[in-house]
């Protein structure tokens, strides 16, 4: 089986591993550096519960080799918080019960760290469909996006 | 802490959810630990010849293929609900030995050093398969002749199911009006977002068994892997972890809840086994596909005379472990609100060649409730009256209750506790304002656009029993846990404890730990399903929760030298009433209660206490959906714009989960009303095996606004708290609401909606050519 060495950067960490080529980015981060919080729905792309954000952009990690990674910096749902003071999407998600299982939240949290640094004030319109990517099972959307609607307003309120 | 009950405090569990810190059965690591992948039959109905595993098992990394040979005689899965002798010939093996009848039916499980190298083993073996035909369509193969599934049980008829009261034939003949119609409900599931999964590992040295994953009904699951491997119960630990989305499916006993277990044991490694989606969409339950024939009769001013409804259920290859429950439920509670003297209900079980069935959120009440929401719109339509006034004039009255209704389900008949049909109906129309949107329609007809209105009154079932076990303790450090019987699946369920134990012993629910399916933790238990978490769980637990206090503030008295009616328990501490300082912390209380120490008299020692809460009766929750939609004739696309649900459950004990309920089920109501179907070609192949081609509603698909008005007007007199189950109310009326909104929208063109899922493709073909529901 063929391997390479990488190296990168994942929640400000350094990591440097030897990966199988045909290593998911997703199972690398879950299985070799035991970042769980990265879950798969589908592992072929549709549900987004994957979603990280590497070198800045949203992307689904069920559909990169880990050796893609190779050079990037990461950020996934470990990373969000500072210690224990919750980032403000994740609060805006507690209190307005944006999730029940918490399965899908992972990938909703990264798609929105990334659409709310792109789009400060969005519409509700524009919510839904930045979140159309991401399949949730449990909540129906609706708090989802009333929790998105906060998390840009405490943004917005706290300069981030 | 007073006033927690009814309060929408934020969840207990959030916070371990929303940092990636909770541990679902995937995220597990051991040392050692092996993965397993399962080979599945790709045939619809084949007998099977010769495994050749060889290539497989000379693979580097890959320490065992076991198939039904190396298994040796094992049982099958048993029926947890409602078995019956009729079943026994249809029940599932854990493996294919000699034959395969659906697509996805496990034949051999590889364990290897990693998931990788097991599925590169999958490919390696050669299976020698000998097609037979395939029974796929269930009225077929419920005729005489028919390519049959199990030899033992001449045809595909599993059980047939007779529900009556009245005179049907008489009151039909006697009505003035009848209408007979065809309706079809398609084959989807609840699909959670988190696949199955489970770990199990040994130790040979204890014999102690451990299964991680292990969902929904832990304890039943730990009794029937003990019989099936013939290890001792109590040597088995069943561990539930973080649940991804249950919905009837998940924590159901399937095959590989004995091929994971039966590895590990065998290997002496721990095991992890974790499906993927195209396995998910093959091998855990589909439901909900029903074909009905029903006639209704009705008198001119639109009052129901009698139903008559025949069905035919598809249950797929073999009877798993909801047995037809989902067949008795349609049956029972099919009549739904309304007073129908004269019902009759004839059920076909039919097995076919695909998927084997269960339960999802409302089974039986999304179908049946489609299917009669569907009717009395069409009885308004025949009588020229306003569907809402048909409804008028035909609900079971509050004083009325409790109401007979004539059927039976789950070895209980169906007596409606109590309800204010008519009440909860009105809240709903008035929330969507029903007459400002007929004006609208009117307006918007005259335009060329095309906007219906739909109404789906909907009966449930909640809390279902035989029972539940809380146990609730105050440990030496002054915590209070909350020990819990019942399962989570991701509902919020520790947060709905956790208020309802704060509400008695004077504390905030984050002070409350609330510990559940862990059978070593926790020793007797029931499980998550039937809408049963508050009420039945919450029963046992608020009970428990008053028996410690009373035990709490009769050791209090005797060290405070105070009367118990003059203590108040509060902020983890006693005080005697006027004087804060003559005080107890819980703490003190726990240490004065420890064994040797002088105890009341009678006073068991050790603060805490437990109960089992019966529940001998389910109760029916209930409530009216209202939809407008509009749909695009040119593109047969249905967009939402209105939705109200106004739906009983008695007492709200958190009423943001309630409505989080509401909400999250009608999104998976729309995807049954619009989207979702498990399609098979006319072989018995699975065509739809991604999430490309089964389609879960997105963020677009869902409508924004939904109105969630929860009632409490009729607690029920089943519970201490009057709380009836919130869990599928929100997915059960809602392919009947948008269903009827779909056909009110296009009763212009004159087409007949009688079928599920109104996809686009669908309600084209309608609106091209009205005959062809
Ligand atoms: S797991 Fe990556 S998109 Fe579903
Ligand atoms: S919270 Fe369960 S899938 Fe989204």
């Amino acid at each position: 089986m063929s391997e390479r060495a990488i190296r990168l950067k994942v929640n400000g960490r350094e990591y440097q591993r030897t990966v199988e080529v045909r290593k998911t980015l997703a199972d690398f981060l879950r299985e070799d550096l035991e970042l769980t919080g990265t879950h798969l729905g589908c592992e072929h792309g549709v549900c987004g519960a994957c979603t990280i954000v590497m070198d800045g952009e949203a992307v689904r990690s069920c559909l990169l080799f880990a050796v893609q990674a190779d050079g990037a910096d990461l950020l996934t749902v470990e990373g969000l918080a500072e210690g224990e003071a919750l980032h403000p999407i994740q609060e805006a998600f507690w209190e307005h019960h944006g999730l029940q299982c918490g399965f899908c939240t992972p990938g909703f949290l990264m798609t929105l760290y990334c659409f709310l640094r792109d789009r400060p004030r969005p519409s509700e319109a524009e919510i839904r469909e930045a979140l159309a990517g991401n399949l949730c099972r449990c909540t129906g959307y609706q708090n989802i996006v009333l929790a998105a609607k906060a998390a840009a307003e405490k943004l917005a309120a706290t300069g981030r | 802490m007073a006033g927690l009950i009814g309060a929408s405090i934020k969840r207990k569990e959030d916070p371990r959810l929303l940092t990636g810190r909770g541990r679902y059965v995937a995220d597990l690591r051991l040392p050692g630990m092996l993965h397993a992948a399962v080979l599945r039959s790709p045939h619809p109905h084949a007998r099977l010849r010769a495994t050749d595993a060889s290539a497989a098992r000379a693979l580097p990394g890959v320490v065992a293929v076991i198939t039904a040979r190396d298994l040796g005689p094992v049982g099958r899965i048993p029926v947890r609900l409602g078995p019956r002798p009729s079943l026994e010939a249809c029940l599932q093996p854990p493996l294919a030995s000699d034959r395969v009848r659906y697509v996805g039916e496990p034949i051999a499980v590889v364990v290897a050093a990693s998931r990788y190298l097991a599925e590169d083993a999958l490919e390696r073996i050669t299976v020698g398969y000998e097609p037979l035909q395939a029974a796929v369509d269930a009225r077929l193969a419920a005729e005489a002749g028919a390519p049959a599934l199990h030899e033992a049980l001449g045809g595909n008829v599993v059980e047939r199911l007779l529900t009556q009261s009245g005179d049907v034939a008489g009151a039909l003949a006697a009505a003035d009006r009848r209408i007979r119609e065809r309706f079809v409900v398609q084959r989807h599931t609840g699909v959670p977002m988190e696949t199955r999964g489970l770990v199990a590992a040994y130790d040979a040295g204890t014999r102690l068994l451990t299964v991680w994953g292990v969902a929904k009904v832990p304890h039943w699951n730990r009794r029937v892997l003990a019989e099936l491997l013939d290890h001792p119960e109590h040597l088995i630990r069943v561990v539930e972890l973080e649940v991804g989305g249950g919905f009837g499916v998940r924590g159901e006993f399937y095959p590989e809840d004995l091929l994971v277990p039966w590895a590990a044991m065998r290997l002496g490694r721990p095991v992890q086994w974790v499906e993927d989606r195209r396995e998910h969409l093959m091998a855990a339950n589909h439901s909900r596909e029903q074909l009905h024939d029903v006639e209704i009769g009705v008198r001119r001013d639109g009052t129901i005379l009698a139903l008559h409804d025949r069905f035919l259920a598809d249950l797929g290859a073999y009877i798993r472990t909801h047995g037809v429950i989902v067949p008795e439920l349609t049956a029972a509670l099919l009549p739904g609100p309304y007073r129908i003297r004269n019902y009759r209900c004839e059920v076909l079980c039919v097995l076919t060649n695909k998927t084997p069935t269960g339960t999802y959120r409302g089974p039986g009440r999304f179908e049946g409730t489609f299917v009669r929401e569907r009717l009395v719109d069409m009885v308004a339509g025949a009588l020229g009256l306003d569907p809402a006034e048909v409804r008028r004039r035909n609900f079971i009255q509050p004083e009325e209750m409790p109401y007979e209704v004539g059927g039976a389900a789950l070895g209980q008949p169906t007596v409606y506790d109590c309800g204010n049909y008519p009440g909860a109906f009105e809240t709903a129309l008035a929330a969507i304002d029903y007459k400002a949107v007929r004006e609208e329609q009117a307006a918007a007809r005259r335009q060329g656009r095309h906007l219906g209105i739909g109404l789906g009154c909907v009966v449930e079932k909640a809390g279902l029993g035989p029972w539940e076990y809380a146990r609730v303790e105050v440990d030496g450090s002054g915590q209070v846990t909350v020990y819990s019987g019942a399962a989570s699946v991701g509902q919020g369920l520790e947060t709905t404890l956790a208020q309802i134990c704060g509400e008695e012993l004077g504390l905030p629910a984050e002070a409350i730990t609330v510990i559940h399916g862990d059978s070593a933790l926790v020793p007797f238990g029931i499980g998550a399903f039937a809408s049963r978490g508050a009420m039945v769980a919450g029963g046992a637990v608020l009970e428990a929760s008053r028996r410690l206090r009373a035990k709490i503030l009769a050791l209090a008295a005797r060290l405070l030298e105070a009367r118990g009616d003059d203590l108040v328990l509060d902020h983890g501490r006693v005080h005697v009433r006027g004087a804060p300082g003559r005080a107890l912390s819980l703490r003190d209380l726990a240490r004065a209660a420890a064994p040797g120490q002088p105890l009341p008299p009678g006073m068991e020692p050790g603060l805490s206490a437990q109960h089992f809460f019966e529940a001998p009766r389910m109760s029916y929750p209930y409530g009216t959906h209202a939809a407008v939609v509009e749909v695009d004739a040119e593109t047969g696309q249905v967009a939402l714009l209105k939705y109200v649900i106004a739906y009983d459950v008695g007492r709200a004990i958190n009423p943001a989960i309630v409505a989080g309920q509401f909400v999250g089920g009608l999104a998976q109501g729309i995807g049954g009303a619009l989207y979702e179907e498990l399609v098979y070609d006319a072989d018995g192949q699975l065509l739809t095996t991604t999430f490309m081609d089964y389609l879960l509603p997105t963020a677009m698909e869902t409508p924004a606004g939904v109105v969630a008005k929860i009632l409490e007007e009729t607690p029920t007199p089943l519970h201490p708290l009057g709380s009836k189950g919130a869990g599928e109310g929100g997915s059960s009326g809602a392919g009947a609401a948008i269903a009827n909104a779909v056909a009110d929208a296009l009763a212009p063109f004159g087409v007949v909606v009688n079928a599920l899922p109104l996809s686009p493709d669908r309600l084209l073909r309608l609106i091209l050519n009205p005959g062809s529901g």
